[in-house]
């Protein structure tokens, strides 16, 4: 991923920060600047995510793109936010333990590296809470 | 609207074409439907093309204009337009060709689908496919596409009950369909215990879950059908042809393991038709893995949901069950080049419908469906075919 398309999304990245629409109360992670539901009626402002929720599902990647190979094997999963939005991450945990309800926290990681002298992608990924 | 139908089909073999380009693959499969129509390629007004990602797999762009050159179309100077909705991007061209010829733009028109998929590493195959989905927000996590699908497959097992073998049983019936296809990549018939101890991909899905990586092309050509008997004496119509959309990430769907835009498409490909599920004879569908052939079966509307599994163990999916699915050996077995997918399927059903199929034909096939999916569910295109 270049520079500038990850930095410009750094701020949501690094401390799970979404949107709200103040018009009909959803949150959003990824945050979207338009509301799917109002529109333009909507409107919206920034939410700082509390980072707790639980998996939805989940999946364990044995094969990786070459980008993450040296991860595997690695628990991806789709985690319900306590606020109710649902985003994808990568859960640091035993692979056999993960399960579906089970509660996780958010936590600032590395995500990749472009080689040794590139960029550092971090984010967040989620641990067991 | 007018009346539209299909008057020639041809296909390449599918498989690691490691000596054919990928403007040959298309070419070949271009000339093959002319021959299959019976008419001469200057009949040809207008060209679709459906090609995922030749910039990502032979880093060539602008594939309208390529293969309208390469086809000797290009000095006729036709309207030629490549369609792009990943794995339904040959589902997109055949119906942009439809509406070209209902709307009384055109009268014949060619669509075809390509992928050449064995020129870029594995690991950049994955990458490029993983473009199908959300890169910001599911591709940067790492997450690969077979993840996605184990994350469906994961939610249903959980919701329904299914068990790992009645997933390794969609398998077994696509190689044994696929054995019996000329043109397939894997013609060899394969066992559960085979699926079972196959190598782990993305929990629970294993290698044998999953759809190859291939090289191939298909082509229709397509014509008002008060024209087609010009052609052919046994022109098919095509009596729906409808696409749907839904979000692009998975996370964000209403419910994980049902494709929302597969309800929408063929629900409004029924009502176009003004026919019921249990007059479909046969369907192709979209099994990119094999969880993604239970969904489909159900979200078409064909039985409950969370019965396709114990359906499938029962023999109603096979070839002269109830519903036979992927007689062609679907995208498991016959393999997915996946630009060309959505047209093969095509190609498959008109073959069934007249009763060209050989081996995997089934008696009497008189209206069949395709279902090509883009992503993991946010593009659907489905259609529906009568033999006249």
């Amino acid at each position: 991923m270049s520079v500038p398309r990850f930095w410009r999304k750094q701020h949501s990245r690094y401390n799970l920060t979404g949107t709200k629409c103040e018009t009909c109360g959803k949150y959003f992670f990824p945050p979207r600047s338009l509301c799917p539901t109002c529109r333009r009626e909507g409107k919206i402002v920034e939410h700082n995510f509390k980072g707790t929720g639980k998996v939805v599902t989940f999946s364990i990647v044995r094969t990786a793109s070459e980008e993450y190979d040296l991860q595997t094997p690695f628990a991806v999963a789709i985690i319900e936010l306590d606020e109710g939005t649902r985003m994808t991450a990568q859960v640091i945990c035993d692979i056999d333990k993960i399960h579906i309800g089970m509660p996780v926290k958010s936590t600032f990681r590395k995500i990749t590296a472009d080689g040794e002298s590139g960029v550092i992608v971090y984010g967040t990924k989620f641990v067991p809470a | 609207m007018r009346e539209v139908a299909v008057v020639g089909i041809g296909l390449t073999d599918f498989g690691e074409k490691w000596d054919t380009s990928f403007r040959d693959l298309c070419v070949e499969a271009g000339a093959k439907a002319i021959e299959d129509a019976g008419m001469d390629g200057d009949q040809i007004q207008e060209m679709f093309v459906g090609n995922m990602s030749g910039g990502r797999f032979v880093l060539q762009e602008h594939i309208g204009a390529l293969i309208a050159d390469y086809a000797g179309l290009a000095t006729n100077h036709i309207p030629s337009t490549r369609t792009e909705a990943a794995c339904a991007s040959g589902g997109l061209a055949f119906r942009q060709a439809v509406s070209c010829i209902a709307s009384g733009t055109q009268d014949i028109v060619i669509a075809a689908g390509v992928e050449k998929m064995t020129d870029v590493s594995g690991g950049e195959t994955t990458d490029a496919l993983a473009g199908a989905a959300d890169r910001e927000w599911e591709g940067m996590y790492g997450v690969t596409f077979p993840a996605l699908y184990a994350m469906i497959a994961v939610d249903y097992m959980n919701k329904y009950g299914l068990t790992r073998e009645q997933l390794a049983e969609v398998a077994v019936k696509n190689h044994y369909n696929g054995a019996r296809n000329p043109i397939a990549q894997y013609k060899k018939e394969i066992t559960v215990d085979a699926v079972m101890r196959s190598t782990l991909v993305a929990d629970p899905l294993r290698l044998l879950d999953c759809s190859p990586v291939t090289d191939g092309a298909a082509a229709v050509i397509l014509c008002s059908l008060e024209k087609a008997k010009e052609f052919t004496d046994c022109p098919v119509k095509v009596i729906a042809s409808t696409q749907a959309t839904d979000t692009i990430a998975l996370h964000d769907r209403r419910d994980i393991s049902t494709l929302d835009a597969t309800v929408a498409a063929a629900d409004r490909a029924f009502k176009m038709a003004k026919i019921d599920r249990k007059d479909i004879d046969l369907v192709e569908v979209h099994d990119c893995f094999t969880i993604a052939e239970l969904c489909a079966i159900e979200d078409m509307g064909f039985c409950k949901k969370g019965e396709a599994g114990k359906l499938t163990e029962e023999g109603w999916t096979a070839l002269g069950g109830k519903l036979p699915v992927n007689t062609s050996g679907g995208l498991k077995s016959c393999g997915h080049p996946v630009g060309a997918t959505g047209i093969k399927q095509v190609c498959e059903v008109v073959a069934q419908l007249r009763g060209e199929a050989g081996k995997r034909q089934i008696d009497g096939a008189e209206t069949g469906m395709t279902h090509n999916v883009g992503g993991t569910g946010a593009t659907v295109v489905t259609n529906i075919f009568r033999r006249v």
